[in-house]
């Protein structure tokens, strides 16, 4: 295949990337983006490895390596539950991060390409640009892989002057990038590289361990474009456009989806990442602050839920974190099922950032087979909540807290929310009283038309399904 | 009327209907009173009300004058109520430079438009409403008259009928409830749905719009579909021409219904054409004998081949009832209604409440309405400026008009000052650049840059609901850094000057491995979740 041949494929498999993500912008034609997609990766794989940089050397060892990342990967898609999938997504971003390092690595010590001046210090610079974004990639995916699994405790950890730790860090990085750029002869400038990507690792642990759990989707979305930024860099490093292209692809999409969680949530993309949200001491001086907690929760059961789900005309749903810990979006779907068979009109209220990734809840109902077109955003429902006579909330808190509109003092204070107590009866699921991540009182259970149904979403929705049933 | 003193409170004026059976009176007592109020005065002809059972006694009562004749009546007001268009002889009262208000269909009525343009008068035409502003809904006199006909047309039907409409058991027998199909879900079609659901009968509707489908059922009625994929909203609330394709499963699905139903109330109108023919002779055939027919689109036509505009008739054992006056036959309902909606359209030209009318032309609503002013004709206006509907979107939510595109709050635009910020910034990046980079790298610069701004276009429109099989694909996608790892695996084939070749290709082995990963199971696991998103 030749030079140009090799061009054109390139080409052919850039467009196929941006209708792929095109196609991923509604649900109808989601599976036909997935595929151009494929398409796409396999002609642009198919014109190197039968383009001119690979010898008839390199395709056995092509084909194997292919056959065993491959194989993993398939297997860990087929089996990865679909509430893991956030783990899943954390841990392959950091694969390319470390991928991107590797390649990174091996092009400095490939010296067959001779570069001279201006050139040799704009590929170095690309060397150490694409390595520093891959590791620290690599290094913070790691940690939300951990914070996901709960390997690693969710609460955000704090040092003591984090923000000058990475100023510092971002210091020596530019000083041994200096050195690096001016290195005498390889064996320095390895040194120096190595020394970068150290604490390129160390400050992305530092950067992923300062964030809490309730930022997790923000940050899963940043280590997406971050290691789209990481490829981009691998193409300005080997002269290749089809990478530059397909990273800033996913680079900027990512970043806009980073944007887009920072906006549900009414903060700066800056102080997401941070960190220590939710960490500041609450201030319990707060105006409802202090009389809240004396208040008393109605309690019911799930026998009266379903009483209240019987009578109802007109539910909405409020799914949250819990429901995927608990696994209950199977349960969720029965009773929805049951419902709608008896004339009540259910729906779903998804709150931009609820669960622990973009659109997790839309993930979980889809697999749960709950019909997309009954799934509704925040801003399409919340108007509705004053015609609906019954609220459920299922392991959710942050995002249907009432003081983020009336309580000016609050942590979440502006963060748009769904408004469950505006519905005649709201019902809350949760394990305890506790609050959630962002550690804040939530004043919606004391309100005068909630019930609170404590215990396991699973086993308590399981109850009220036969409740319904029987 | 601008040539008279700012002081001198106008006089509304309400003549008696002239066309043949019309009952209908612009003006009920109740709302004379609240004109008053707002500063005007108000004549009303004798026996305006007389056939809504308005005396000129009640109209007295509430401080409106009551004159003889319509001549008087029309020379001394400055502005005139009323329901239907004006008559000829009419028009020749009217005086010069006055204002009318009421139906006028100029589409209709070029030559009306035409006399009344040339008295040099002002028209307001409360059937050319901007209906889809929110802010008009109290002026709809379209939708209140709609209204009372849906609900009269179901009267009509129950009286022709030969049988109850509610199913009942009782001692002498068994009795199944009455079938009845509405053909048309706007207002009348609604309207006339309730109506026959709370009577007991078990009521199916149709409508070429979708999005219809919830307001049927949050009526009592059952929604029946066309089995063809097409969307019917034609702008404006109204429905449009659909295609041949269409047409033909709608007219199988019709026949079905003759068949099965026991009334059939037609409502399918599209604005400015004949009314669609949706039941054919041979359907009017096959339905019972007893049942009912009734084609509110008569006076444009009919819905029925067999329906005489005007007029109750049997065809083949059926009832087709073609009345065109159904709200005039409930005409004190309808009478008081027109009356409010007409009262809402003076408040909105006297918000001074100095009895004296303004017709503001800045005014979106007022401007609609305005057909002729000062003897311009200034219809049709121009079209509104696109309210906040969403689109006909895939995944159709079951509120309507609730709010306009994607859920992210993002998107307002971006502060002048931001914005040069950004600029400047830019600016200085990109000389920098210029002034020191190779000519080499500057093309791959290029394509970086276009490349970012690519992925800011194609991935912000994307629904949340997607974010995550987004993500995972835009994952899947990032491994295609494999492609550096490729190339890097083999020795070039050229003398290798010193390279570590068993070192890179470790590492680069190493790298694809972990990109093979990625690739298969970044696609995979997109290709299993999006196979779970189903409708």
């Amino acid at each position: 295949m030749s030079q140009s041949l090799a061009s054109v494929a390139y080409l052919g498999a850039a467009i196929l990337f941006i209708l792929s993500l095109g196609g991923l912008s509604n649900p109808e034609s989601s599976r036909r983006g997935n595929l151009l997609g494929m398409i796409g990766m396999t002609l642009a794989v198919l014109a190197t490895v039968f383009g001119p940089r690979v010898t008839e050397s390199g395709i056995a060892w092509i084909v194997i390596a292919l056959a065993v990342g491959g194989s993993v990967g398939i297997f860990a898609a087929r089996t990865v539950r679909m509430t893991q999938m956030p783990e899943l997504v954390a841990l392959m971003h950091s694969l390319v991060g470390l991928a991107a390092c590797l390649v990174g690595f091996a092009s400095y010590v490939d010296t067959s390409v001779p570069f001279q001046g201006a050139e040799k210090t704009v590929h170095e610079a690309e060397i150490y640009v694409g390595i520093l974004i891959g590791a620290v990639t690599f290094s913070g995916s790691l940690i939300a892989f951990g914070k996901l699994s709960g390997r690693i405790g969710g609460k955000p950890l704090l040092l003591p002057a984090r923000h000058w730790l990475n100023l510092v860090a971002l210091v020596v990085v530019i000083g041994l990038g200096r050195q690096f750029l001016n290195a005498p002869d390889a064996h320095t400038g390895l040194a120096a590289l190595v020394a970068m990507t150290a604490i390129a690792l160390l400050f992305g642990i530092h950067m992923v361990m300062a964030i809490g759990g309730a930022d997790m989707p923000v940050v899963i979305s940043m280590l997406n474009s971050y290691s789209g930024w990481a490829a981009a860099a691998t193409g300005f490093m080997l002269n290749n456009d089809l990478l530059i292209v397909t990273g800033a692809l996913v680079g900027s999409s990512g970043a806009i989806l980073s944007y887009i969680m920072c906006a549900a949530m009414n903060r700066s993309f800056i102080s997401v990442i941070a960190g220590g949200f939710g960490s500041g001491a609450p201030k319990k001086a707060t105006a409802g602050g202090q009389a809240e907690p004396q208040r008393e929760v109605v309690a019911i059961s799930a026998q009266e839920t379903a009483d209240l789900l019987r009578e109802a005309k007109s539910v909405i749903i409020v799914p949250g974190y819990g429901m995927a810990v608990a696994q209950a979006q199977h349960t969720v779907n029965e009773i929805t099922q049951v419902l709608r068979a008896r004339g009540v009109q259910v729906r779903f209220g998804i709150h931009p950032v609820a669960g622990r990734m973009p659109g997790h809840m839309n993930v979980l109902l889809a697999e749960a087979k709950v019909p997309y077109d009954i799934v509704l955003e925040m801003d399409e429902i919340n108007g509705d909540f004053p015609d609906t006579d019954l609220a459920m909330v299922i392991g959710a808190n942050d995002i249907v807290n009432p003081s983020a509109l009336e309580d000016p003092t609050s942590p979440i204070a502006g963060m748009p929310v769904l408004e469950v107590w505006k519905a005649k009866t709201s019902i809350v699921m949760k394990r305890s009283m506790a609050s959630g991540y962002a550690g804040v009182d939530n004043p919606l259970f004391y309100k005068e038309n909630n019930r609170m149904l404590f215990g396991d979403a699973k086993k308590m929705l399981d109850e009220v399904l036969a409740a319904l049933k029987g | 009327m601008q040539t008279n003193s700012a002081q001198a409170a106008q006089r509304i004026g309400v003549p008696r209907e002239t066309y043949a059976g019309e009952k209908r009176v612009a003006t009920v007592p109740e709302v004379v009173e609240k004109l008053l109020k707002l500063g005007f005065k108000v004549a009303v002809e004798s026996g305006a009300g007389e056939a809504a059972n308005f005396s000129d006694d009640a109209y007295r009562a509430v401080g409106a004058e009551v004159v003889p004749d319509a001549a008087t009546l029309w020379a001394g007001s400055d502005i005139v109520l009323k329901v239907r268009p004006p008559a000829a002889q009419e028009v020749a009262l009217m005086r010069a430079g006055g204002t009318l208000i009421g139906f006028i269909w100029p589409a209709q009525n070029p030559g009306l438009m035409q006399e009344l343009a040339a008295r040099g008068a002002t028209v307001l035409a409360i059937d050319c409403l901007p209906r889809t502003l929110s802010r008009a809904q109290k002026m709809d006199a379209l939708t209140s008259m709609a209204g009372v006909s849906g609900y009269r047309a179901v009267i009509e039907a129950a009286n022709a009928f030969g049988r109850y409409f509610s199913g009942q058991i009782t001692a002498a027998g068994k009795v199944p409830p009455a079938k009845v199909f509405i053909a048309g879900a706007g207002v009348a079609g609604l309207a006339a749905i309730g109506t026959a659901a709370n009577l007991g009968a078990i009521v199916r509707a149709n409508d070429t719009r979708a999005e219809v489908a919830d307001q049927v059922k949050s009526l009592g009625g059952e929604f029946v579909k066309v089995d063809y994929e097409e969307e019917g909203s034609g702008g404006g609330g109204y429905a449009r021409v659909m295609s041949e394709g269409f047409q033909a499963a709608q007219r199988q699905m019709y026949a079905q219904q003759a068949k099965d139903a026991d009334i059939i109330i037609t409502t399918a109108l599209i604005p400015g054409k004949p009314a669609p023919k949706l039941i054919t002779a041979e359907m009017v055939r096959s339905m019972k004998p007893g049942s009912v027919i009734v084609d509110m689109a008569a006076e444009q036509g009919g819905n029925c081949e067999l329906t005489v505009p005007g007029e109750a008739v049997v065809r083949h054992g059926v009832t087709i009832i073609g009345y065109t006056d159904l709200a005039s036959r409930m005409a004190r309902q309808s009478s008081t209604l027109y009356a409010t909606n007409l009262l809402r359209l003076v408040e909105e030209l006297c918000k001074a409440k100095d009895g004296h009318a303004v017709v503001n032309m800045e005014d979106e609503a007022i401007r609609g309405l305005t057909v002729i002013k000062g003897g311009t004709v200034t219809w049709p206006a121009p079209p509104l400026k696109p309210a906040a509907v969403p689109a006909a979107r895939p995944a159709a939510a079951p509120v309507p008009e609730k709010k306009s595109g994607h859920g992210h709050g993002g998107g307002a635009p971006v502060s002048a000052r931001t914005l040069i910020i950004i600029f400047a910034a830019a600016a200085a990046l990109f000389a920098c650049i210029g002034a020191f980079a190779p000519a080499a790298f500057l093309g791959h610069f290029t394509v970086f840059v276009l490349a970012c701004f690519i992925g800011y276009m194609v991935v912000w429109n994307v629904t949340p609901a997607l974010h995550t099989p987004l993500m995972s694909v835009t994952n899947a996608i990032s491994s295609i850094i494999a492609i550096g790892a490729l190339v890097q695996i083999a020795p070039p084939e050229a003398g290798t000057g010193g390279r570590p070749d068993e070192l890179i290709r470790w590492l680069a082995l190493a790298a694809l491995v972990l990109t093979g990963v990625n690739m298969f199971g970044g696609f995979d696991v997109t290709r299993r979740m999006l196979a779970m998103f189903r409708k």
